[in-house]
Parts: C-alpha cells; sequence; structure tokens
C-alpha cells in the first residue's frame, strides 16, 4: 500500500478577480522509500499541491475544493488543524528551498532542534538533546554537540541546509516534502546535498515528495516524475520511461530547455579587447577587522566577439571581478586596458564616455529596473544620456530595442511589476545593448528564471552578441549554462584564478582537481547520457 | 493601444502624469483635494467676500450664536465668526504649507544627499541633525524673533527649519536601502552622475513615506503656530489664526460653545481632507497599486 495516496486534489483560490484553479485534479502516490519529483515552472501549482496537504496554505483565499488524500489510514483533508498539527513534523515534515531564510536567526541549532520532539513525543530535554546531536550527526555536521550551541549565521548556505534537513529528520517522519531544497546552493553543495537526501531516505525507507523546476536535478535521485502544467499533471511515469519517451508536448519542451551540447568553437583570430594584469580588489572588514582580498591577484584577457564564462562558488570572487572590470567597485591595484587604455585610474568623468561602450546585465531582474520607470523610460535613459539618438528618433529607437530583445511594442508604458522575470529580463538586457556596447558583463543572467525561460534568454543573448559583434563576461555557477555559451572558460576560486581553457577542452580534460569536482557535480548525468546516445 | 505595430508614443508621459491620471480616479482624494481647494479660494478672497473687518468690534452685542446677520455667531468683543476663521484660515493655511515646503525642501535634500553618500559624510551630517535635535525648540524660535524681530514670515522659516530634521531622517532611511538595489548599481554602470541617479531613481522611490509624513507635519505646524501665538510669539489678536481661534474657544467653551466647534470643525475637516489626499497621492505615485 502506498504511503501517500492523493486523489483528483483541487485547490482553488477565491480571489476578488475571480476564482483561479490553482491545483486542477491531481492523483499520485508516494511509496515508502521512494522518491516522487513534481516538475514544473513557478506558477504551475506544485508548491501549492504539497502544502495543502498539511494544511499550510492561506484560507482563505485558498480553498480545498474536492479530492481525497490517504496518509496512514486518514485523509489529510478532512483533518482539523489540531490534528493536522500532530501530522505536521511527525509524519510529514517539510524542507523549505532557502536555508537562509528558513531557520530561526535567534535560536541556536540545538534549540530548533529538539523543539519538535519536545513537542510531539514530549521527550525530556535530555533525550531530545542527545537525539539531536545524533542527527546533527546523521547529516554530516562535524562536532555535532558543540555545533548544537551555535547559531544560524555561523554555518554556510550548504550546513545550513543540512541543518533544515535534519530538522526535517529529527522526528522521524514517514515521508518529507523537500521544496526546491537545492536551488539557493553552489553545484558542489548541491550535489553533496542530493546524495545526502538519497541515502537517508534508503537507509529511514522513508518517502520523499521533490519538488523542482530544473529536470537535471530530479533526473538523478527521482524513481517516478510527474510533470505538471497550469495546475494539472500532463504527464506522469518512471523517470527513465519520462526521459526516453516523453508523452506530452510540455514535457518535451522542459526536456528541450536543459542547456545540452556545446556552443560550436568560432574561429577567428584572438583580438584582445579587455586585458586584465595582477588585479587585487578588497573589501575592509567591519570596524578594523582584516581585509577580504575578493579578487586576489587576477590575470587575464577578453577578446573581441568572445564570450568568456567565468565559473565559480559563492564567494569566489567572480561578481567582485566583474564590478571591478566595469569600474563598479575600485580596484586596489593592479591594471585594466580596455582597447588600449587603462581604466583603473580614471575619474568617473572621464569613465563616462567608456560606460557607453561597456554595460552590465543583473542576476536579479527583480531589483535591476527601477520600479517607477516605464519600459520606455527605461530605455530611453542611456540613449539620451550618451547622445545615441535626439529625441526625435527617440521613439523609434525604443522600438527597435523592444524588437531586439523580443518585448511586444504594445508594453512600451507598463512598469516592470507588470512583467514576468523573463521579460523584466528582456527590459534589463534591451537597456544594456542601447548604446550599442562592445563588451557585456551578464551576472549570473539567468539564474533567477525557470528553465524554458532561461534557453530562450541565453538564446538572445547568443543571438545579440552575434548579431552586434558583442564580447561577454558571462558569470554563471551553473556549468551547463556555460558550456551552452562560452567560447573559453575561467575556473575562479576564493579569488584566485584556478583555470582557463577554451570550452571544449576544460569539458573533456580538466587539470585541475577542483575543475574535475566541479564538473563531476554537475546534476542530470542521465540526461547527458541520453543525449549523447541519439534515440 | 493595442496595435502591435506602434511607432509614436503619445507624447510628455511621465511618472507625475501617470500619478495625475490614477489620483482623479480615486473619488476620495479627489473630494479632498477640492475641498482644499475651495477653502484656500475662499480664504484668499475674504475681504471681498464677508461683510466685517476681522478687527471690527461691536461690544454691545457681545457674544452671540449663529444667526442670520451672523452665521456663524459672534465672539465676546462681537467680532464676527466667519470672518475671522476665513481670515485666520489665511493665516493657518499659509504657515502650514509654507512651513511643510521649507521641511520638505531641506528635508529631503539633506537625507539624499546623507543617504546616497554614506559612510563618514553620512555620520557627520546625520550627528549634526542628532544635535539639532536636542536643541530645545522654544529657545531656539524665541531667540530667532528676539535677534530678527517679530515677523511672520520668520516664524514661519523657523518652523520649517525644526521639522525638517524627522523628514531628513525618514529619506535617509528610505535612501539607504534603496541604493542597495540592483537598479542604482545599472544606473552607475550606464554612466549617469549622483544627481540624476539621486533625482531620478531614488527619490521617487522614497516618495510613498514622504508624502504621509508631509500630511502629519501640515497639521502640526498649524498646532505649533497655535502654541507659539498662545505664548505671544506668533500671531497676536486681533489678527486670527485657526489654533488662536480654537485656544481662546476652549476657555470659553461652556458659555459659547460656537467659538469652539465652528473653527474645531474647519480645521478638522481641512485635516480630514488633507490625509485623503496624502493617501491618495501616496498610492497614486506607486504604479504597482494601479489596478487594471
Amino acid at each position: 500500500m502506498a504511503l501517500l495516496d492523493v486523489t483528483d486534489l483541487k485547490v482553488h483560490f477565491h480571489t476578488r478577480n475571480g476564482v483561479v484553479p490553482a491545483v486542477d485534479g491531481i492523483s499520485f502516490r508516494v511509496e515508502a522509500g521512494k522518491t516522487l519529483a513534481i516538475i514544473g515552472e513557478s506558477g504551475s501549482g506544485k508548491s501549492i499541491a504539497c502544502y495543502s496537504l498539511v494544511g499550510l496554505i492561506p484560507k482563505p483565499p485558498g480553498r480545498i475544493e474536492d479530492g481525497c488524500a490517504l496518509f496512514e489510514g486518514q485523509d489529510l483533508l478532512t483533518l482539523s488543524e489540531a490534528q493536522l498539527r500532530k501530522v505536521r513534523g511527525k509524519g510529514i515534515s517539510i524542507i523549505f528551498q532557502d536555508p537562509m531564510t528558513s531557520l530561526n536567526p535567534y535560536m541556536t541549532i540545538g534549540e530548533q532542534l529538539i523543539e519538535p520532539l519536545q513537542l510531539h513525543f514530549s521527550m525530556s530535554r535530555r533525550d531530545a538533546w542527545q537525539k539531536g546531536i545524533q542527527t546533527l550527526e546523521e547529516v554530516g555536521i562535524q562536532n555535532a554537540e558543540r555545533r548544537m550551541h551555535a547559531y544560524p549565521f555561523e554555518f554556510s548556505g550548504g550546513m545550513r541546509q543540512r541543518v533544515v534537513i535534519a530538522m526535517a529528520l529529527v522526528a522521524e517522519p514517514q515521508l518529507i516534502i523537500a521544496d526546491e531544497p537545492t536551488t539557493a546552493l553552489d553545484v558542489t553543495v548541491q550535489a553533496q546535498i542530493l546524495k545526502l537526501l538519497r541515502d537517508l531516505q534508503q537507509r529511514r525507507n522513508i518517502g520523499v515528495i521533490f519538488i523542482s523546476h530544473d529536470l537535471s536535478v530530479v533526473a538523478d535521485i527521482a524513481d517516478n516524475i510527474c510533470v505538471m502544467q497550469d495546475g494539472r499533471f500532463v504527464e506522469q511515469g518512471e523517470r527513465m520511461a519520462i526521459f526516453q519517451t516523453p508523452q506530452h508536448e510540455y514535457t518535451r519542451k522542459l526536456l528541450a530547455a536543459v542547456p545540452a551540447g556545446a556552443k560550436r568553437p568560432v574561429s577567428h583570430s584572438p583580438e584582445p579587447l579587455i586585458t586584465i594584469t595582477d588585479l587585487y580588489t578588497q573589501f575592509y572588514g567591519n570596524r578594523g577587522g582584516p581585509a577580504v582580498k575578493a579578487v586576489d591577484g587576477i590575470s587575464l584577457q577578453i577578446n573581441r566577439h568572445e564570450i568568456l564564462g567565468l565559473v565559480g562558488e559563492s564567494g569566489s570572487g567572480k561578481s567582485t571581478l566583474g564590478r571591478s572590470i566595469l569600474r563598479l567597485l575600485q580596484p586596489c591595484s593592479g591594471s585594466i586596458r580596455f582597447d588600449g587604455r587603462e581604466l583603473v585610474h580614471l575619474s568617473a568623468a572621464e569613465l563616462k564616455p567608456l560606460r557607453r561602450r561597456m554595460q552590465m546585465i543583473f542576476q536579479d531582474p527583480y531589483s535591476s529596473l527601477n520600479p517607477r520607470m516605464t519600459v520606455y523610460d527605461t530605455l530611453a535613459e542611456p540613449l539620451l544620456l550618451h547622445g545615441v539618438v535626439d529625441r526625435k528618433g527617440l521613439d523609434t529607437a525604443v522600438f527597435e530595442l523592444m524588437d531586439a530583445v523580443g518585448l511586444a511594442r504594445a508594453n512600451v508604458l507598463r512598469y516592470p511589476h507588470e512583467f514576468s522575470g523573463g521579460q523584466r529580463q528582456r527590459i534589463a538586457i534591451g537597456r544594456a545593448i542601447g548604446t550599442k556596447p562592445e563588451f557585456i558583463v551578464a551576472d549570473e543572467p539567468v539564474s533567477a528564471l525557470d528553465v524554458t525561460i532561461q534557453a530562450q534568454i541565453l538564446d538572445l543573448l547568443l543571438d545579440l552578441v552575434a548579431r552586434f559583434n558583442l564580447s561577454m563576461l558571462f558569470i554563471s555557477h551553473d556549468l551547463a549554462v556555460v558550456r551552452y555559451l562560452a567560447d573559453r572558460i575561467v575556473v575562479m576560486k576564493a579569488g584566485k584564478l584556478v583555470e582557463s581553457g577554451t570550452t571544449h577542452d576544460m569539458f573533456t580534460s580538466p587539470q585541475q582537481p577542483y575543475t574535475q569536482a566541479l564538473l563531476a557535480a554537475i546534476p542530470g548525468r542521465v540526461l547527458r547520457d541520453l543525449d549523447d546516445s541519439p534515440l | 493601444m493595442t496595435t502591435a505595430d506602434l511607432h509614436v508614443i503619445p507624447r510628455g508621459v511621465s511618472l507625475w502624469q501617470d500619478a495625475w491620471t490614477r489620483l482623479r480616479k480615486n473619488k476620495l482624494a479627489m473630494a479632498g483635494l477640492v475641498f482644499l481647494l475651495l477653502v484656500t479660494l475662499l480664504c484668499l478672497l475674504t475681504p471681498w467676500l464677508v461683510a466685517y473687518g476681522y478687527e471690527q468690534q461691536d461690544l454691545r452685542l457681545g457674544a452671540v450664536p449663529p444667526s442670520a446677520d451672523h452665521w456663524l455667531g459672534t465672539d465676546t468683543f462681537g467680532r464676527d465668526q466667519l470672518t475671522r476663521i476665513l481670515y485666520g484660515g489665511r493665516m493657518s493655511l499659509a504657515v502650514g504649507f509654507i512651513a511643510t515646503a521649507v521641511a520638505l525642501l531641506i528635508g529631503v535634500t539633506y537625507g539624499a544627499i546623507a543617504g546616497y553618500a554614506g559612510g563618514r559624510i553620512d555620520n557627520a551630517m546625520m550627528r549634526l541633525v542628532d544635535m539639532l535635535y536636542a536643541l530645545p525648540f522654544m529657545i531656539f524660535i524665541i531667540l530667532l524673533m528676539v535677534v530678527f524681530g517679530r515677523n511672520l514670515l520668520l516664524l514661519f522659516l523657523a518652523i520649517g527649519a525644526v521639522e525638517w530634521l524627522t523628514m531628513a531622517r525618514i529619506v535617509r532611511g528610505q535612501i539607504l536601502s534603496l541604493r542597495q538595489q540592483d537598479f542604482v548599481e545599472a544606473a552607475v554602470s550606464l554612466g549617469l552622475g549622483p544627481v540624476a541617479i539621486v533625482w531620478r531613481h531614488l527619490i521617487p522611490n522614497a516618495l510613498g513615506p514622504v508624502i504621509v509624513y508631509t500630511t502629519l507635519t501640515i497639521p502640526n505646524v498649524m498646532l505649533l503656530e497655535a502654541l507659539l501665538s498662545f505664548l505671544g510669539l506668533g500671531v497676536q489678536a486681533p489678527a486670527a489664526s485657526w489654533g488662536l481661534l480654537i485656544s481662546s474657544g476652549v476657555e470659553t467653551m461652556e458659555e459659547y460653545p460656537w467659538l469652539l466647534i465652528f473653527p474645531g470643525l474647519t480645521l478638522t475637516l481641512s485635516l480630514f481632507a488633507l490625509n485623503f489626499l496624502g493617501d491618495g497621492l501616496r498610492d497614486a505615485l506607486d504604479p504597482r497599486t494601479a489596478k487594471d
């Protein structure tokens, strides 16, 4: 018998603008010791479907209209709030996406860990504490006894996610709902956490519902996969069946969106546009603390018409390097030559004419656009500032920019909040290419986007680079994306350059152990194997 | 605006015009605006509208309740109350708007500079604000009056010069958090100078709290004026202001309640109108609250 058996679940949101069928009649089963992955883009209803089972959706406006969810012989959907509280934590527990916000910053890890034990099992404090230590050890935290007294801020992102997993496990639930548990993490850490989840699940024989927008993440760990779109499952089945013989068009679209393959090498004689020599950028610590060398003696070269991929984990200094090149941060020493001109000591006024020639695209399209400026104002500002066009030609220029980045002209007077993430990123890209720059720093421009949108934006970037003869520094932690886009790759770790080479060389014969570890951590091995063997 | 092949954009579309379009749809805010404009107009045209002078006494009459001759009654000196409320409105509205404008101008500029500059400059500027906070307000005003003589314009400026401190703090806090956002860095990388960044990108985003605080400042300032007048530092009888009329009305409220009720009602209604207008403005200036 299945651990959890959901039939025909319907959750509707009753808003002022009418009824939104967030979850529209889905059925699935989770077996003990198996992982069910629910895949879908943001807004597809995957989180709501799971949270409604344990009563964690806001009611109103949310309402469970229909369905049945059998868990340990009782229908979860008919339970009272008091009964549900017993289920949560003890029977079913949840691992949230962002380990930075899902722990209480003012409580020690230990206090947070033993809370469910004292609550659900009325354990004595001493016993609960012992159990907490055991669980921390089980999720791979060193010196668990001492770390029980630590506060969340004393842990790195990956370690925090381990703590969150420990919290989910400590009351020994039969079912875990993992809501994008690795989305906020680096690739290598993601690989560790996925492995940990897999091990724990098999050792304890628990069921897991793994929610994700990324097919390649679940490719290695899921037993069964449900593909969700607009509140319905468009396809569900066994993992390999989904990958090898996808039936529904949307599944095929998702599979196609996983960045695969490498960019074909373009052969042109390398002509340096930017030459960086021995660059250092430091941040001074608070209250006379030690300075942090975010960029620690980097030398590299970016050629004309090439996309240079800059890869590294969070904290490796890759964003700092990108911002230093554009002089958004002031380097302490070293040299940056842009088209033969030294940038490091230029004043703001001397830099202004050069700003027209180098631009930036930011990671988060939600904070990189001024919420009080329409698309028109946002795109027109750099054009007017640098005198690219006069007022008469402005409208035409703005419209042409919107065409170039694939925004409908009718949207010209809309504000950023009226757009989706992908469309916002298009606006930001339009702003960056408006002045016809030669060089663009793109800082993780697709990591905040859904997979299908991500693929569209990547293709847009490739298209623009070719069309406008751009050079680009493409910063990313996602190696699959970099492989898809970059001509050459530079790997950074702790402010230093680890290895550099052409994309092909880096992926086929990485020299440094760090690069090898990064490559090994790329999720979706199954997908790549499929890719290499044509069906 | 539905065709996909647009080529021309309706001219002059800015945040402010957009805001005006949205404000016009807000009935309560528009009612507030119309009411305030009406009151202001009445006060400005008072000398041509009323039959009495504000200082014109009729001691034989004394305080009489509202009648056909005196619509809102008279005070203990037999002066027409309606006339005095309208003349008082000139003073109160002037002090309210001028002092608040001064506070806005200094406070927003000062706060925006401190917030955007950050670091040591911010620290120094904000410590100065702290010092001015510590200065006893009354002594400051009395000192000004002693040095420059009693001058109404100076009074307005003095009140404004005190009220800007809180405004500066609010704006600085807003700017500090806003400048962490990527769109500010984007503006820097476009080559915009600090003035353009503060003016075009930061201040429009900080307007919400500024407007709310402004609508709170105006009544505050009006009451301050009443307090100063009561101490003999502001408006002196026979001249009138709403604050003065209310405070003298309080003294005789048991015998002649209309002397308190009517000026009080005028002030209250005006402040209601002001608050509705302020709320409407705040919503109108935020594109996110637009409903379509």
